[in-house]
């Protein structure tokens, strides 16, 4: 008998089989390059560090222990600092661009492909681009100079000001767009119904825009918090060693201070951390769903 | 005499190039059961938008009035009337208590007088406060939600209520149902209804006035009876009801060029051998005979080809069926008196 036509055969009175099927290079992929790593980088967190990089047999949690000193604890701040920060502005400046474009009429299209627009770009190549607007002798020192308003340069950057303005460019439009799906979604004679009922536009803003974009939010924050807490060029670039975040310690834990373990169980303490944010996620999604929003 | 409820005076309206209402007019008393009708795109949920305040009369476009005050300019929320919305517009993250409390929250009214009227309120609509009252809109069946929504707006003590096209998505027996019970609501609470449809027999069974209308005009403003009776016309006697139309020369009047409409109840078939004394008679051919229940439609041709429809009330075709059959030859009997003159309609 055919083979194929055994296997679908089979297989079709097994719609789990079928599923497996169908997921399995994917979850392979990932059981390989994902989670396969990741349980290494687990185990060596908790491995004591050979000189010069590597891991020695043998278990600790000293590594988990270190993160707690004061220097390091103050980079974990900074790191959550910035990306709060960077959070926020990115929620009150992309908020209005979001709002604006959906009752953009027929310019809708082409606001839209604005905001993506950068995404043509690599992210490095952008941090750099701020970088020669912002360095001594950069564009806005330049002009600055010459008209005469200055003498000598700003110190504009490295500095942690120079960070958030790469932070706040690069992940604007995380913002914006789920923010946009939300509020296209929101039925105008809402916004009617409530008028006639009395509300006057901040109540119309308090009381309908508002919660009825929140799923909008907090995937729009989300998607800007965890990658900001993540991020390593910007600060490794722009922010010149005075601004470490996580990632520059992790980075410099592998490479010039080749302490592996250290460097990976740093990476789990910010996992840990992003992990919980998911989770607020997900429970105001849920929240949002049970209400049929 | 009491100063009307609404007025509208010589009030246009152009988005653009388009005139979306041209040159409306007119008033309405306190507690009637206002209709405005019409097909999609005639301008009556513009002029009902002009009325809850979302539009604008175009500068030096009229004035609406509300209880004899200029209301122009004013937004929506200070013109103190309710509205229905066509879709329900209940807010989908809100309870159903939420949502009909949330009028009365924005007016501060202490909470728990709020908790008594929206009680009273969902009651009013026929809607147990305990069983709907937590549910979120999302739970609802449309005939719930409109009565929801219908509750959010009476809750408020309206004396102006605007429904727009409230019944459009109810099927066909909950539409009946809530018609009646819209009609009891405005005569029990003496509330004045604006109620915009584009339903004829809704129109028509629950209205004080209607105001029909078409290309952004009012075509005609009357009871009931004054729309179907007499329609002013061509449009108006197609649009509400059904009718036939006839040319002054063919019906014997020596009017040639004025069009007449006859509606079908009012023409009768008779045999050719006996004729029906007292009414003018012309000669036709039937050319089908269509069974609607409760009634019956004979389609005839005269000889000169205007087709004419005569509807007659089904006296049972089982028992003793009608004599017409296809090609038959019969009398088109009327009385010239339920013929009405049409008015050319504007360009």
């Amino acid at each position: 008998m055919n083979l194929r036509l055994a296997w679908l055969r089979w297989s079709g009175r097994r719609p789990a089989v079928r599923a497996w099927a169908l997921m399995s290079p994917g979850a392979a992929w990932l059981l390989l390059f994902f989670l396969l790593p990741l349980l290494f980088m687990f185990g060596s967190s908790l491995m004591p560090a050979r000189l010069y990089g590597g891991v020695d047999l043998g278990f600790t949690v000293e590594h988990y222990k270190q993160f707690f000193e004061p220097v390091y604890l103050w980079i974990l701040w900074r790191t959550v600092l910035y990306s709060l920060a960077c959070t926020a502005l990115c929620l009150l400046m992309g908020f209005p661009v979001a709002y604006v474009i959906t009752r953009a009429g027929s310019w809708k299209n082409l606001l839209v492909f604005l905001v993506v627009l950068p995404f043509w770009t690599s992210f490095i190549v952008r941090t750099f681009a701020i970088m020669f607007l912002m360095r001594d002798t950069g564009v806005i020192n330049t002009v600055l100079l010459a008209t005469g308003l200055i003498d000598e340069p700003l110190a504009l950057m490295p500095s942690g000001l120079a960070v958030m303005v790469g932070l706040v460019s690069g992940f604007l439009p995380f913002m914006v767009l789920p923010i946009y799906s939300s509020l296209e979604k929101l039925d105008p004679s809402l916004l009617e119904a409530a008028e006639v009922l009395g509300a006057r536009p901040v109540a119309r803003f308090t009381k309908i825009i508002l919660p009825l974009s929140m799923p909008g939010i907090v995937a729009g924050s989300l998607l800007v918090f965890i990658p900001a807490l993540g991020s390593y060029v910007t600060a490794d670039l722009l922010g010149g060693g005075k601004s470490d975040m996580m990632g520059n310690l992790v980075q410099r834990q592998f490479t010039t201070a080749g302490n592996w373990p250290f460097g990976s169980a740093s990476s789990f303490v910010m996992m840990a951390m992003v992990l919980c944010a998911v989770f607020v996620y997900l429970q105001q999604r849920d929240r949002a769903q049970a209400m049929g929003a | 005499m009491s100063v009307p409820v609404v007025e509208f005076r010589n009030v246009n309206k152009t988005f653009g190039a388009h005139q979306a209402a041209r040159n409306i007019s007119f008033s309405i008393d306190n507690g009637e059961f206002f209709s405005i009708l019409g097909p999609s795109g005639c301008g009556k949920t513009t002029t009902l938008r002009l009325l809850a305040g979302f539009e604008e009369p175009d500068a030096d476009g009229g004035e609406v009035r509300i209880n004899g005050e200029v209301v122009n300019q004013r937004r929506p929320y200070e013109r103190k009337l309710a509205m229905v919305f066509q879709n329900y517009a209940l807010f989908p993250h809100l309870s159903v208590a939420k949502n009909v409390a949330f009028g009365l929250e924005r007016q501060k009214v202490p909470p728990a007088e709020i908790r008594e009227r929206v009680k009273a309120a969902l009651d009013m609509v026929q809607l147990d406060p305990t069983t709907f009252g937590s549910r979120a809109p999302a739970a609802l069946s449309g005939g719930q939600r409109q009565r929801v929504a219908l509750a959010r707006a009476l809750v408020l003590r309206p004396t102006l209520l605007l429904l727009d096209e409230p019944l459009g998505a109810l099927d066909l027996k909950l539409r009946k149902e809530m018609q009646f019970e819209l009609k009891s609501l405005n005569r029990r609470l003496g509330i004045t209804f604006v109620y915009v449809t584009h339903d004829q027999e809704e129109a028509l069974t629950m209205s004080d006035r209607i105001a029909v209308m078409d290309n952004a005009r009012v075509a005609q403003l009357g009871t009931p009876p004054e729309i179907y009776e007499q329609p002013r016309t061509a449009f108006v006697a197609r649009f509400i009801g059904e009718s036939n139309f006839l040319d002054g020369a063919t019906a014997g009047l020596g009017t040639g060029g004025v069009t007449y409409a006859l509606r079908p109840e009012r023409l009768d078939l008779a045999a050719p051998e006996t004729p029906a004394p007292g009414k003018t008679q012309l000669p036709a051919t039937v050319k089908a005979v269509v069974y609607r229940g409760e009634m019956l439609h004979v389609r005839v041709v005269l000889d000169d080809g205007t087709e004419l429809v005569a509807a007659s009330r089904n006296e049972g075709q089982l028992r003793s069926p009608v004599p017409w059959k296809e090609g038959a030859r019969c009398l088109a009997a009327f009385s010239t008196a339920d013929l009405r003159r049409l008015e050319a309609e504007p360009a």
